[in-house]
């Protein structure tokens, strides 16, 4: 096994817990407090990626270019890379975010539709840039499709195809079994992003790595969206006893999530229920506070509709369906309770 | 026109689309007369089909059209690419263009919303699947109260999304968020494109936000005005149904707090050709038949005056 290199996304992943309300201080003390401790990539953009401000998703505080261009110009040795998902986000703000300093392009999809980035991937390479793609939902299909798809990204000019498990609804060991086909299938390098709605980010870490992962993403406190994900200060810890720190401070980033990141969090990320329910029954992690949102408003519990956005198969990105699905659970009640 | 008072028509492309407009045209053809199927492909299932109807082929694509002086209108169905090529040569053979490819050549129209302001023109463009579906929805709540923000999300099977659309994702988003604001009415339009793996597939859905620029716009009104317009686009969609909504709700927005208004689509194809989950393709089939029509009898009635 070889030391992974790290992303951070704090940034990106953990603007959903803060419902995209990040201040260009919060980005200037993160990006800074990362930078030192050795991290060499760090993710800053809306957590549904470029142009992801909307009424689907909920609106930023501050633009996403401009925090791009706060964190590019507070690094100084990391990188500041973008997330950008085709069918929000458009070639048109790859431009921009280049133009404010990003130098790594993110760019996801529902982990069966890779055939709709051939044309970010292409830009992104054509502007210098790393590109990365990121194959959403990973759980819903075997490994030996989701190498199908990691080799079409490769195809249009990826450097690494990560194994992105959104729901946080694989275990360890399918965890592995998707970076190994990735890995056989793929000259590139192969990466794994976690989420812990199962409790087993860090686990499901290890098992991608000693699958052959080359890249690890990671956030602070596991900021992110439903429980979170792996956290990159226990991630730290956990490769340097490992005999495999990629050149992370481990002190200095238990420090930057205790002191500089907690303060500013609006709660703790964790597997709590509803959280546990997304990876219990395969839904996006983001759907987390939008199911509990509109359930606390129309008094329906955000389980349920979770678990039925999971019986419908939503994908990456269809928040709208939770309010569909909200609406229908109301009418079932309210025919129920009349007749 | 023809002898039977009919105006004459073609169908340029013989693929899925093309042929599911021919079935569409030729089960309601209303003033129009469908004489021609052209394609390219001599293999195409399309044009097998055209024949097996009896009707008139061609495989040299646009010439065959050109040929025939008795076609008055022209439905393309190929690609964006081809069509800026044909938009020319149609025009220059006074035979007017309905596109349903993104060229874009001329204005965009939404049948029941301003297709009476483009009946004279010599080429008319359908947007996206997504701007068919959800422009008159805008509209009609920006009849009510003016729309501050108006944000749709298009969600559409895996299956039902060709190569022309996975290829052309920014396309779609800026195409139809233009829609939005140009027909619409809305100050500001944004679009979002999912596509969904799921089997069996599913339906077409789409949702659509706006923020009125009043924020406390008659409620009933818009309800109102919405099912109106649903209505209208049943009379051509007749699988367009309105599932939830308008829901209203209170939302943070760059604005401050406002008043958002949800509504939830979802459009079942009528399976002339095309599976009925993709009623994004159906309302474009479905939304050219009508525009056919309507420009059609514009001609009938403008040749009597």
């Amino acid at each position: 096994m070889r030391p992974p290199r790290i992303t951070d996304t704090t940034l990106r992943d953990g603007s959903h817990a803060f419902r995209h309300q990040f201040t260009r201080e919060q980005v200037r003390a993160v990006v800074a407090a990362l930078d030192q401790a050795g991290v060499p990539v760090i993710e800053v953009t809306h957590g549904d990626g470029l142009a992801g401000s909307s009424l689907q998703y909920g609106f930023s505080r501050v633009p996403d270019l401009d925090l791009v261009e706060e964190a590019a110009s507070t690094a100084r040795r990391a990188r500041i890379a973008i997330l950008l998902i085709p069918g929000i986000g458009t070639r048109h703000e790859l431009r921009e975010a280049v133009r404010r300093g990003a130098t790594v392009a993110r760019i996801a999809t529902q982990c069966t539709e890779a055939d709709i980035s051939e044309q970010h991937f292409g830009l992104a390479k054509e502007l210098g840039m790393e590109a990365v793609g990121l194959l959403m939902m990973a759980h819903m299909i075997p490994p030996e499709r989701l190498a199908e798809q990691a080799l079409l990204m490769e195809s249009y000019g990826a450097d690494c195809v990560y194994v992105t498990d959104s729901a946080g609804a694989m275990l360890p060991w399918q965890a592995a079994a998707a970076v190994r086909a990735l890995k056989e299938a793929l000259r590139i390098q192969v990466g794994f992003h976690a989420h812990n709605n199962l409790g087993v980010a860090i686990g499901n870490c290890l098992a991608a790595l000693e699958a052959g992962a080359d890249q690890l993403d990671g956030s602070l406190r596991g900021c992110g969206a439903g429980a979170g994900n792996a956290a990159t200060e226990v991630l730290a810890a956990v490769l340097d006893k490992a005999g495999l720190n990629p050149g992370l401070d481990v002190f200095q980033l238990m420090d930057a999530a205790e002191f500089v990141l907690a303060p500013m969090m609006p709660f703790q990320p964790m597997p709590d229920r509803d959280a546990v329910t997304i990876g219990y029954a395969g839904t996006y992690s983001t759907f987390l506070l939008h199911a509990r949102r509109i359930g606390e408003r129309l008094g329906i519990d955000p389980r349920e509709i979770l678990v039925e956005l999971g019986r419908r198969k939503a994908v990456a990105g269809q928040e709208d369906w939770i309010l569909d699905v909200a609406l229908d659970l109301l009418r079932q009640k309210q025919a129920a309770v009349a007749s | 026109m023809s002898r039977n008072g009919r105006v004459k028509v073609a169908i340029l492309g013989s693929g899925n689309i093309g042929t599911d407009l021919m079935y569409k045209i030729l089960k309601d053809p209303g003033p129009m007369e469908l004489v021609l199927v052209a394609g390219i492909d001599p293999q195409s299932e399309g044009l097998a089909r055209a024949r097996a109807l009896g009707l008139r082929t061609s495989v040299d694509g646009i010439q065959a059209v050109l040929e025939d002086p008795d076609i008055r209108i022209v439905f393309d169905a190929t690609s964006a690419k081809a069509h800026v090529r044909h938009a020319k040569l149609l025009r220059e053979a006074g035979k007017v263009a309905v596109d349903l490819t993104p060229a874009a050549v001329g204005p965009a129209v939404v049948p029941p919303v301003n297709l009476g302001e483009h009946l004279d023109v010599p080429n008319v463009n359908l947007i996206t699947c997504g701007g068919q579906a959800t422009i008159p929805l805008v509209h009609a709540v920006n009849r009510v109260s003016p729309v501050r923000y108006a944000e749709i999300v298009s969600t559409v099977a895996s299956r039902s999304a060709g190569p022309g659309t996975r290829q052309n994702i920014d396309e779609f988003t800026s195409t139809t968020a233009r829609g939005l604001e140009v027909i619409g009415g809305a100050a500001m339009g944004k679009a979002i494109i999912i596509l969904n793996p799921a089997e069996p597939p599913i339906i077409m859905r789409n949702t659509i936000y706006c923020i009125p620029e009043d924020d406390d716009a008659d409620r009933d009104r818009i309800r109102e005005s919405v099912e109106r317009m649903v209505a209208e686009v049943q009379r051509y969609v007749p699988g367009y149904r309105l599932k939830n909504g308008p829901h209203f709700d209170r939302r943070e927005t760059p604005w401050g707090e406002r008043t958002v208004v949800a509504m939830l689509l979802e459009i079942e194809g009528a399976g002339d050709y095309l599976p009925t989950y993709a009623g994004n393709l159906d309302i474009m089939t479905a939304a050219a038949r009508r525009v056919g029509e309507l420009i059609a009898q514009h001609m009938l009635t403008g040749a009597v005056a």
